[in-house]
């Protein structure tokens, strides 16, 4: 055998050390912590149904079906916290926000970069096993970037959502696609940029487009075939309940896309998905009704995808406020009863919680200066405030608070969440044509200068100075006890933050925010207790993992994935 | 000293003449598997008198047909192209040819060479024979992966029909070490506490290698950590001891996988 050697230099520990180093370890984690990290197994569903009882993994986009991005990881604590150092940075081969989520599975991470590109790497390296690349068909459109929030996992296999409104399953093992499959037509506008959601043996998505008069869905397909198994729209056709709240036809291009990777509870047999904004998204008049399931959260039969109940936060959405946040699901008492609650900070600004049985609204409170309603009826409908043209109304079109994961931490029983304080926007609503495939809005709104008395931001950071200063809006990490609606302490940032939450069973907080500061905090107290300044916009949630005994927190920022561990 | 540089000068003499022994044996094996450049020559002038008209000079005259790229409506194997030449395609698509046996070799192996005179033209013999060489004597499918099926340790052939050209596939089975794209060579390493690992090569870079080990689990491995550590460039596979009928059949199936619909 022809061979080209290299030789390394070795410093090997005597055997005797070795032995005591492993033994150390071993007293100091829980055994499956240690299991080596290539074992392979097989991801089945009871496995991703209990991801919470192995915190070494991130199975899902949010960690564990109940979202709570909670991890019962430990290692990482407040009085070490300081010591956490940079292990390793992959860099995103394409420009663009990077809002990618990664999962973490037996010690294989798996991340997807602009377009559609999925990557299997090592964890503790940063360095790269194989990369599948998936080419967009030149005819797909997205209203705000070429973004794609992560893979799902199932056995040996990944499933990925496109921009070109496509499924692919893909082997986990060597990337190669094993089925591709059409969700719905580019030509419409749909995309994907969600991850999916695994619940049995069917792989759930919902599509994008409600920027371009797509009428939105939420489809499962068999996970070995790609098969569609069943199919939830979320504005019902004729003769459907609900179908009333929508005049003429304005139902097929009311928009209602889901773009976020929604919930699940298994012993009610419940998948939950938040509904993004009914189109044309600013000229509510030009579509009078409710236009149901648009900015509501609907509850379907993870088996039939048949709607079990919904509410909706904002009928007749006339402010772009998507109901795309992660449906939060906690066990708590409520007023004394243990009850299956469901925790909401919409977009809107409100902050809901909802009975996840049978969808009941237990209570809504501002979190953000609101005034395009005065308040709630006391089944959760809001009261309508409308503001006369020209003035700005709170929230702005981003929201009290949006896409970016929140968190919960059973520890401290508090929501956490990045909140635009003191945010507006003045709305112009315009009427619309519908044409297949086009923008589809509705007029437009003021955010690309500060607008006097209108304290409004733009969608993204494009320089490195803020010039917006603290003329507009700021980002909030709020700390929200769901049993009062009240912030029980609150992190204010200078700029705005699109940053998500990851919390950890050591009671910290890790988030960041547009200035590229990633900083953990205490989860019970919201103290700074260590910070890095990475330089890029924070625009998804960390998450946490362990492989061979060490805990690591990545975290990207601008066009890096950064992974931190604990200085050796 | 002096018997010592004797050996090494007959060691060393008999390793040139088995390498010589090699080159030629290799080159017997191609010419085997190959129409003659005198094939091709003839089968161009044929092409440009009988074929051309419809076919166009480009060899894309006809939807759906691309017989310089190799797509074909329904022929895949050799005898099939032989056989649509001289029965013609019904409907009056196509009228039969009567062709000599030479030119009929020589446009066949003017499409294999990709319309170049000076270029190679690999036999293609039929795919479905070549499916049942993969999967069964010519021992393809104890190591390669085709949609889905067989181990992942030999790289996926999915897509190879797609990727690769009949000469790049046939020169693979009958010099695979010639072949053997660097990233694909063989690990072994031995770790400190003596586990070997065995592997093909992902990825390299000057502290760490990546691979799939021979139990098709994704490693990655510190090179500090390692006590042993080879990069072969000798490939598992070995040369093809199938006939050249049947290396033709099994490139025939290879140009077939084309990845998913």
């Amino acid at each position: 055998m022809k061979t080209v050697q290299h030789t390394w230099p070795l410093a090997l520990p005597s055997g005797g050390l070795l032995v005591l180093a492993l033994g150390a370890l071993l007293a100091s984690a829980p055994g499956a912590l240690l299991a080596p990290r290539h074992l392979r197994a097989q991801v089945t569903y009871d496995r991703i149904l209990r991801s919470a009882d192995e915190p070494q993994n991130w199975l899902t986009y949010n960690g564990t079906y109940s979202s709570q991005r909670h991890s019962g990881l430990d290692q990482i604590t407040a009085v070490n916290v300081g010591d956490l150092e940079s292990k390793w940075v992959l860099q995103n081969q394409v420009f663009g926000a990077w809002q990618s989520n990664p999962i973490v599975v037996d010690g294989i991470m798996y991340i997807t970069q602009r377009p559609n590109d999925v990557m299997a790497v090592d964890p503790v390296t940063g360095r790269v096993f194989w990369r599948f690349r998936h080419t967009p068909d030149e005819n797909a459109r997205v209203c705000c970037g070429a973004n794609n929030r992560g893979v799902a996992v199932l056995g040996d296999k990944l499933f990925m959502g496109t921009l070109d409104a496509r499924l692919i399953a893909l082997d986990a093992i060597n990337g190669r696609p094993i089925w591709d499959i059409e969700v719905a037509d580019v030509n419409l506008a749909y995309s994907v940029t969600m991850a999916p959601l695994v619940v049995k043996d069917k792989v759930i998505i919902g599509v994008g487009g409600g920027e371009y008069g797509i009428r939105g869905f939420i489809a499962a397909y068999d996970v070995d075939t790609g098969e569609e198994a069943w199919r939830f729209w979320t504005i019902p056709g004729p003769g459907e309940p609900g179908h009333e709240t929508w005049d003429d036809d304005d139902w097929e291009h009311g928009g209602a896309s889901v773009w976020v990777t929604g919930s699940y509870d298994a012993d009610l047999n419940l998948t939950y998905w938040g509904v993004g904004n009914p189109g044309p998204d600013w000229n509510p008049g030009q579509r009078p009704g409710d236009n149901l399931y648009s900015d509501a959260v609907v509850a379907l039969d993870a088996d039939t995808g048949e709607l079990v109940w919904h509410f909706q936060f904002t009928p007749n959405d006339g402010y772009d406020y998507d109901s795309v946040q992660v449906p939060v699901l906690i066990d708590i008492d409520w007023n004394g009863v243990p009850r299956r609650l469901m925790l909401w900070a919409n977009r809107n600004g409100y902050f809901y919680v909802l009975d996840r049985v049978t969808g009941e609204f237990l209570t809504g409170t501002p979190f953000v200066k609101v005034n395009w309603s005065s308040g709630l009826e006391e089944n959760g409908r809001p009261i309508p405030t409308p503001q006369p043209a020209g003035s700005p109304t709170w929230p702005g079109n981003q929201g009290g608070t949006n896409w970016y994961p929140p968190s919960f931490s059973p520890s401290t029983e508090l929501f956490y969440f990045s909140a635009w304080e003191d945010y507006a926007t003045i709305y112009r609503p315009a009427p619309a044509v519908y044409s297949p495939g086009r923008a589809f809005l509705g007029g437009g709104f003021d955010v690309l200068t500060p607008t006097p008395g209108a304290p409004s931001v733009g969608i993204g950071r494009t320089t490195p100075i803020n010039n917006w200063t603290d003329a507009v809006g700021r980002g909030t990490v709020m700390a929200m006890d769901p049993r009062t609606g009240e912030a029980r302490w609150k992190y204010e940032q200078f700029d705005v933050s699109d940053g998500g939450m990851l919390t950890t069973a050591s009671d910290l907080l890790f988030t960041g925010g547009r200035e590229g500061h990633f900083h953990a905090l205490d989860a019970a107290t919201g103290e700074l207790l260590w910070k890095a300044s990475l330089g890029g916009q924070i625009v998804m949630a960390p998450v946490t993992f362990m492989v061979d005994g060490r805990q690591y927190v990545s975290v990207i920022s601008g066009h890096t994935l950064v992974t931190f561990g604990l200085r050796d | 000293m002096r018997f010592f540089s004797r050996v090494v000068l007959v060691c060393f003499a008999a390793f040139v003449m088995f390498l010589a022994g090699l080159e030629r044996g290799v080159a017997q094996e191609f010419a085997d598997h190959r129409y003659t450049s005198e094939a091709i020559e003839a089968g161009s002038r044929v092409y440009v008198e009988q074929c051309a008209l419809c076919h166009s000079r480009r060899g894309d005259g006809v939807d759906g047909v691309d017989l310089r790229r190799g797509l074909f409506r329904t022929a895949s194997s050799d005898d099939d192209l032989r056989r649509v030449i001289t029965t013609g395609v019904g409907g009056g698509q196509m009228p039969a040819f009567d062709l000599q046996p030479f030119e009929l070799d020589g446009v066949v192996a003017y499409i294999r060479a990709g319309f170049d005179p000076s270029g190679v033209a690999v036999k293609v013999g039929d795919a479905s024979r070549g499916q049942v060489l993969f999967a069964g004597s010519g021992g393809c499918a104890s190591c390669h992966r085709v949609n889905g099926q067989g181990p992942r340790t030999a790289p996926d052939l999915s897509e190879i029909g797609v990727v690769r050209t009949p000469a790049a596939l046939q020169r693979t089975l009958l010099d695979p070490s010639a072949a053997l794209l660097p990233i694909n060579r063989p690990i072994r390493a031995v770790t400190r506490d003596g586990e070997t690992i065995r592997g093909r090569r992902l990825n390299e870079d000057t502290y760490t290698v990546q691979l799939i080990d021979s139990e098709e689990r994704l490693r990655s491995l510190v090179k500090a950590d390692l006590v042993e550590y080879e990069v072969s460039e000798t490939p598992v596979m070995t040369p093809t001891t199938l006939s050249s009928d049947e290396v033709a059949d099994l490139i025939g199936y290879l140009l077939t996988l084309r990845g998913l619909p």
